[in-house]
């Protein structure tokens, strides 16, 4: 009797176990699932790459294929040993069906642009064709790169800094603000590319006319944000530092600029995106450097799958760029969490 | 606990100081009109007095403690802090506000510094910031931001903002006007042994009659605006006192009296 109820007792543990064995079995498979997943739709770019012949003429598509199978092994191992890679397995794991749907829609491409042209050719160049150009043109898209980051980045400095200068300033004395703002109110509404042409030939060089522009593109935003962000600050805190005996220039640095602060990121925010369509348009028109220049010059020469290449490296700095003032942000605005969230 | 505040009492030699509000008027400017709002205010303050100023709701009692603090200068008349014209805000009069108006992108601590260092002596006397935060029994929250404490610590905070500088006045403008009754009663009580112990010369805006007797030496009632002294009554009571005291009682009743408020008590 009682070995019957010890037996018993034993297989209901054993039973239990077993179940949540399965369980284990179950939410591994969901997770890995998806990693299986990404490695079949990368190994089918691989496939579409080296199955059947190009239609045209591109040197890259068997290192594309070969690549595309890499991606897929990466994708399949670590996703399955993700609870043996530390930090980059969960990674890895969450991205997973970004990497299911990149393989998918690199396949179609492929098959659209290079085996079967259902899309008009030149104008569509396969992925191998980009390929190319980031190998064999090197030299000169990094080039290219350096000047924009170069310009934008001395443009922007220069705007933000008087953008943030002026906008203190206006808001914290009235003087100042009189004179300013009608200004701000005359120029500022006008699009800094509409000064391309007189810019160019008062500057001494395109380049100077240029940083002048994406300088004023970014400076009205910041300047009319960090204006309003002085001017909002509540005089409850300016009578708070004054009876701790604070001086005037305390009331600024120490209690007007830090209170405004979130105004003027919004203003760095708003300023990087229109600055970065004054860098392209002046690269165009008047520099002779830098990725508008490139795209300009890949579009005189069709070489259309130079202009998709320099587009996505274009993507990726301004991206880069507005996630680099977002990360600035949140370091310096750590007070503000809980508190305004955009 | 008596034995103590003695003690506390030496250690801390008075360190109020003697406010005299002589002949006061003011008045706003609301479109070209001149609005009142205060009309010839004597009072005379002795060190380490607790006086509390209680009045009908915007009588002006808000405005005679800008005047004390310095943020606005009167009209006409004097003030003097020990016998000195007050001509602008000194951190040896310091006000806590209705609301704590703290800065919300400073920490705890660095809201407590913010007179040290407006006074460019942080430096050296860092210690003073931690000694003002364990005063109001806050050292668990030093680098907390204000948007994570309660409506009653963040009060406490701006308190301990205002210690910090070791004032001779400290003037409360309203301070508990905003808290929870709960909240309200335990504060009230901290208010006065931190007076008790510090001898700073105090003087409380309230519009509770209650909050004005449990906490002060001296009630002046304000009329309506343009204020005018209408009484000062002593409250010659020991601390702690009790809510229940029937002297209070009865010094409340007259004072509801005088804001013509006895009927409904």
């Amino acid at each position: 009797m009682s070995t019957y109820s010890v037996s018993d007792a034993i297989s209901v543990e054993g039973s239990r176990a077993s179940s949540s064995r399965a369980q284990a079995i179950g939410d591994w498979l969901k997770s890995s699932g998806i990693g299986v997943a990404a490695a079949v739709a990368w190994i089918a770019f691989g496939l579409s790459c080296l199955w059947w012949q190009d239609l045209g003429d591109w040197s890259r598509t068997y290192s594309l294929g070969i690549a595309a199978f890499v991606v897929a092994a990466v994708a399949l191992f670590g996703t399955l040993s993700a609870d043996f890679l530390g930090a980059a397995g969960p990674a890895l794991r969450r991205r997973a069906p970004w990497l299911v749907a990149l393989g998918l829609f690199l396949t179609v491409w492929e098959l659209a642009t290079a085996k079967f042209a259902w899309l008009p050719l030149p104008f569509f160049p396969p992925p191998q064709a980009i390929l190319e150009v980031y190998t064999d043109d090197l030299p000169k898209l990094l080039d290219s790169v350096f000047a924009s980051v170069k310009l934008q980045l001395g443009g922007y400095v220069i705007g933000a800094t008087v953008g943030f200068l002026t906008g203190v300033s206006i808001g914290w004395s009235r003087s100042v603000g009189y004179w300013i703002h009608p200004v701000l109110r005359f120029i500022g509404p006008l699009p800094a590319t509409a000064w391309l042409p007189i810019a160019f030939f008062t500057f001494p060089s395109s380049w100077s006319a240029s940083t002048f522009l994406i300088a004023l593109a970014t400076g009205f935003p910041v300047t009319v944000l960090t204006w309003s962000g002085v001017a909002s600050v509540s005089n409850a805190y300016y009578d708070v530092a004054r009876t701790l005996g604070a001086k005037p220039s305390f009331l600024v640095l120490k209690v007007a600029i830090p209170a405004a602060l979130p105004h003027v990121f919004v203003g760095l925010f708003m300023g990087l995106g229109s600055s970065f369509a004054v860098l392209v348009v002046a690269e165009m028109i008047g520099v002779k450097a830098g990725l508008g220049w490139y795209l300009q010059w890949a579009q005189g020469w069709a070489a259309y799958a130079n202009m998709y290449a320099a587009l996505i490296v274009m993507s990726l700095l301004c991206s880069g760029a507005i996630t680099l003032l977002f990360r600035t942000r949140d370091r310096l605005l750590v007070w503000q969490k809980g508190v305004v969230k955009w | 606990m008596v034995a103590h505040s003695a003690a506390e009492v030496i250690a801390y030699p008075a360190v109020g100081a003697e406010l005299d509000i002589e002949h006061v008027s003011h008045a706003f400017d609301i479109d070209g009109v001149a609005l009142p709002v205060l009309e010839d205010v004597s009072l005379s303050i002795k060190p380490g007095e607790f006086v509390a100023l209680l009045g009908p709701s915007g009588c002006g009692k808000s405005t005679l403690l800008r005047l004390v603090a310095g943020l606005e200068t009167p009209r006409s008349g004097v003030l003097r802090e020990d016998d000195v014209r007050i001509k602008g805000p000194h951190p040896s009069r310091v006000v806590v506000f209705q609301d704590p108006t703290l800065f919300p992108w400073r920490s705890v601590w660095d809201n407590v510094a913010l007179g040290l260092e407006a006074q460019g002596i942080l430096k050296s006397q860092r210690q003073r910031v931690d000694a003002a935060i364990d005063l109001v029994g806050l050292s668990g929250f030093r680098n907390a931001y204000p948007h994570q404490l309660s409506g009653g610590m963040a009060q406490r905070v701006a308190l301990a903002r205002a210690l910090v500088n070791d004032p001779k006045i400290l003037v409360l403008d309203e301070p508990l006007g905003k808290l929870d009754s709960l909240t309200r009663i335990t504060m009230q009580a901290e208010i006065v042994s931190l007076w008790q112990r510090k001898r700073f010369t105090t003087l409380l805006v309230t519009h509770d009659a209650e909050e004005a007797l449990f906490l002060a030496n001296r009630v002046i009632v304000l009329s309506d605006r343009p204020a005018r002294v209408k009484a000062d009554i002593v409250v010659d009571r020991p601390y702690p006192r009790h809510r229940g005291d029937p002297y209070l009682a009865d010094l409340r009743k007259q004072i509801l009296g005088l804001l013509g408020l006895d009927a409904t008590w």
